[in-house]
């Protein structure tokens, strides 16, 4: 309750919007943050599988890291990665996406998280409540081999900052003091 | 103006000469307030981080006795009901004096309030025109008020009946009494809106119960007096007023009342945090059986009950109220029970556990334990003081003029100490 | 906004000191009273590090912008005596059409703490004695639910969350009908029109009303003269924000007025690696904080007392 009568000309500085404000963007710019890095060498795809054309369901000699970790239901690689385009990703109707465009894919079954995700209820974004903002896609956070949240650590790429998941849950920080420890 | 130095000069000279247990008391005192600089400087220097309150025990020690002394300072009106409304002469003789304890309990009252605040330089901010006073919201805003309020009518009323006898006349009625009986409704108010600012706050479920406003009157009645009955005893031993038998045993009889309706509102209160069993038990129950191994209180608590029901039974039972001996064990054991209750009982409990369920175990640190010696040696020095300029005036050997009114003329015209 | 300092009254001229004691002093003496005590009653005031200014200062609310400017370049000049650094203390107000909401989704908190401490560097709260933290992040078990009794601040394991267990930070809730408003005896803290419950810390006197007050533990007290080292100083500041406090007042979460009130997102909603801090404009249809309130069930702590906190919590999933 603002009950305190307003008095003087601080009360009515208040009420009038501050010169150095910026007004309440109507259209926010949206920009997506850097995504993480590839494993080092990794991209493009095609460099090494532009004539591998194997469908069958099997286990791999290379990629240890993706699956040993695969818990990704029913789920193996092909169902993501396309099999003629390494270097995209593949929909369920056969429509390819670029990597900066996973979300599509994910959303495909976690459609609720999309929803969630799109209007900035899912997921972390930072930047400004009246203006632009970067959102994070989901491999910032979530491996899309194994994508139950595990932790997050900030890296570096390209001179920018940006997130990566990773397999090991976070360390939290310490705890506060108790008040009999206050005073030491 | 002379006669104005005359009084003061004269006081001077009552106050710096006396017996050989009057210089000891007096030195004792002396001490004490050393001792109470001693701790201040330290809390001043420090900050209150030197007291062992902390965030999840914000109010502890200090508030704990400014609670307690408030109620003191409202049990002058035990005193000064059945003398100027009833018209009792007995206590209308010795009124005055509860009137001086008043006034003490109310300096000790502020000076809590000033040593527990965090920044006390900038008190003008509460006052009215200086400041910005969150009147009538804020409940600490009316107490500053009443209590202020009463402490200048219990000086006025004071100073005037003194300095008037001194003078050899009588004051006059209509003033006096006037002022007189706005006391009474300004001293309820005192503690009722002490405990209105406890009572207020929500977030305190031990607190935030409608029972609390008239536990603080019972429990300020039937504790107050007990310093007047030692007192009275006292002044009696040693000659210097001729108290009558039957006003200190009325005195005691009230307080027996008094004491009753205290324990059966605690007892109200407890049927309805154990029936009730919600979760708001926790504060009860941390204060009377601990909480897991959580059992500080404990102790307390039931010592704090025993000290009441005894002196509930000393005072309510005639042989042992008209027994010297029993009547004064029960004045120490009823200042005691609720010193206990009142202080410590309901301020820690109503904090712990803290608002987000952590249960910090406060206890007074040495520092504030310091402070408070220090602040009840400056109340009972002024409560002396006091009490040393007026039985004289009061019995008449302290006069203006030496030759007017060597018999006691300290009631208003009209009216014999009989 | 440096606007340059009135000097103070040499404390050798005549003052305005109390009067000399005694009418039987002669007049020399007597003047030589005045001067000293005014000299005494100044070195004594700065001894005690206050400023004869702020003694005589007026509340915030009643200040003009150029006492404003005045006071806030004051603090400018205590934070590089006190700091050795140069620091900006402004004073923006609110801005129409804007009421601030927050949104805590329980189910993504893992109880990491970085909430925690980025609020504190932002802040500048008191490292240690006292260690001050504006965030209280509450170790629940999964089976009880939200139940207070049996939360665990003090949690410590290896990595979180641990299972079976959820996390709930408390903090500052800037409740519609604050207790903490009403209690307080000189109005030193008050909310603001954009929603945002602030103090002012030169003119709170550190009584702790408002402590006793508040439903959610959400105010804390500096106990002794902070401890904040010079070289983690935010030097971005405002002056019912984040400007070092004294000793002796109450300081709380302010929905990082120096950032919000630029249209940046608090510390703890940026730095949270899990994104379960949402803010925003409540009367912005398009905001996060709207969006929560429409998709997902909303939920208050301690209802029942009626302070309608703007602090809504929920679980995404």
């Amino acid at each position: 309750m603002r009950d305190f009568a307003a008095l003087g000309l601080a009360a009515a500085l208040a009420a009038s919007p501050d010169p150095a404000a910026k007004p309440v963007a109507k259209a926010e710019s949206l920009v997506q943050a850097e995504p993480p890095p590839f494993s080092e060498g990794i991209f493009p795809c095609s460099a090494c599988h532009a004539d591998q054309k194997n469908p069958e369901h099997r286990e791999l000699a290379f990629h240890d890291e993706q699956q040993s970790v695969l818990a990704h239901g029913e789920r193996w690689c092909l169902d993501c990665h396309d099999l003629d385009d390494r270097d995209r990703l593949r929909l369920a109707s056969g429509v390819r996406v670029p990597f900066t465009e996973s979300y599509k894919l994910c959303g495909q079954c976690h459609g609720d998280k999309l929803r969630d995700w799109r209007v900035g209820v899912h997921g972390k974004r930072v930047g400004r409540w009246d203006g632009q903002k970067t959102y994070f896609l989901c491999v910032n956070c979530h491996d899309p081999h194994s994508p139950r949240f595990k932790g997050v650590v900030t890296v570096e790429v390209g001179g920018k900052k940006t997130t990566r998941y990773t397999a090991e849950r976070i360390r939290p920080e310490p705890r506060p003091k108790r008040p009999e420890e206050m005073a030491r | 103006m002379s006669g104005v130095l005359g009084f003061v000069r004269g006081s001077a000279r009552l106050v710096f000469t006396g017996g050989r247990s009057y210089r000891i008391w007096m030195a004792t005192l002396v001490a004490m307030i050393a001792v109470g600089v001693v701790g201040y400087s330290h809390q001043a220097r420090l900050g209150l981080i030197a007291t062992n309150m902390r965030d999840q025990v914000s109010w502890a020690f200090y508030i704990g006795n400014f609670t307690f002394l408030v109620g003191v300072a409202a049990a002058a009106v035990l005193l000064v009901i059945p003398a100027y409304v009833y018209q009792w002469k007995p206590l209308k003789e010795v009124a005055v004096l509860g009137e001086l304890l008043a006034i003490s309990a109310l300096t000790m009252c502020l000076l809590f309030i000033l040593v527990d605040m965090g920044r006390p330089d900038r008190f003008l901010h509460i006052a009215p025109l200086l400041g910005t006073p969150n009147w009538p919201r804020s409940m600490l805003t009316w107490d500053a008020l009443v209590l202020n309020l009463y402490l200048a009518v219990n000086l006025v009323v004071v100073l005037y009946l003194l300095y008037k006898t001194y003078r050899g006349k009588a004051p006059d009625k209509l003033i006096f009494l006037t002022l007189v009986l706005l006391s009474i409704p300004v001293a309820i108010s005192t503690h009722t809106v002490t405990a209105f600012l406890y009572n207020g706050m929500a977030a305190r479920p031990y607190w935030n119960a409608s029972i609390l406003a008239p536990r603080f009157i019972a429990s300020a009645f039937c504790s107050g007096p007990a310093v007047m009955i030692v007192l009275f005893k006292a002044l009696r031993r040693t000659n210097e007023l001729p108290i009558k038998d039957e006003a200190i045993w009325k005195i005691a009889e009230l307080m027996a009342y008094a004491m009753f309706l205290n324990l059966f509102l605690l007892g109200a209160e407890l049927f309805k945090e154990y029936y009730s069993a919600t979760e708001h038990l926790l504060y009860t129950q941390y204060f009377w059986q601990g909480i897991g191994e959580h059992r500080t209180l404990v102790p307390y608590a039931w010592l704090s009950l025993a000290c009441s029901v005894t002196a509930f039974f000393l005072f309510l039972v005639p042989l042992t109220r008209k027994n010297n001996v029993t009547l004064v064990l029960g004045c120490f054991l009823i200042w005691a029970g609720v010193y206990i209750e009142k202080g410590m009982g309901l301020i820690i409990p109503g904090m712990t556990p803290d608002t987000l369920g952590e249960i910090y175990e406060y206890s007074p640190s040495l520092t504030e334990w310091s402070v408070a010696v220090g602040v009840f040696g400056i109340g009972f020095m002024v409560f002396t003081v006091l009490v040393k300029i007026a039985v004289p005036i009061l019995v008449g050997t302290f006069r203006a003029d030496p030759s007017a009114g060597a018999a006691p003329s300290s009631l208003p015209a009209g009216s014999s100490a009989a | 906004m440096s606007a340059r300092l009135p000097v103070l009254p040499d404390a050798d001229a005549p003052g305005s000191g109390p009067d000399a004691p005694e009418a039987t002093l002669d007049p020399s003496r007597r003047n030589f009273m005045k001067t000293a005590s005014a000299g005494a009653a100044l070195a004594a005031l700065s001894a005690c590090g206050l400023d004869v200014e702020d003694v005589f200062r007026k509340h915030f609310k009643e200040l003009s912008r150029d006492e404003l400017a005045k006071v806030l370049a004051r603090v400018e000049k205590r934070n590089l005596e006190k700091f050795g650094k140069v620091t900006t203390v402004g004073a923006e107000g609110p801005r129409a059409g804007v009421q601030f909401g927050y949104g805590l989704d329980l189910s993504r908190c893992i109880g990491c703490r970085r909430c925690v401490y980025a609020c504190v560097r932002e802040n500048n709260q008191s490292r240690e004695r006292p260690q001050i933290h504006w965030i209280r992040v509450l170790e629940m078990d999964k089976e009880r639910g939200v139940d207070l009794a049996h939360a665990e601040q003090y949690y410590e394991p290896a990595t979180v969350p641990r299972d079976g267990k959820f996390y709930m930070p408390v903090q500052c809730q800037h409740c519609e009908n604050p207790p903490c408003v009403k209690a307080c005896p000189t109005q030193a803290t008050w909310k603001e029109p954009d929603g945002i419950v602030v103090i002012d810390y030169d003119w709170c006197i550190g009584c702790r009303c408002c402590m006793s007050a508040c439903p959610y533990g959400a105010r804390h007290f500096n106990w002794a003269t902070p401890n904040l080292p010079a070289e983690e100083l935010n030097p971005d500041q405002h002056y019912l924000g984040n400007r070092p406090r004294p000793k002796g007042v109450v300081e709380k979460c302010t929905f990082c007025i120096q950032r919000t009130r630029k249209g940046l997102y608090p510390a703890c909603t940026e730095i949270c690696p899990v994104g379960a801090r949402k803010f925003g404009n409540l009367l912005d249809p398009e905001s996060e904080i709207r969006k929560v309130m429409e998709m997902k069930r909303v939920f208050i702590l301690k209802e029942e007392l009626a302070t309608h906190p703007q602090f809504f919590y929920f679980y995404a999933t």
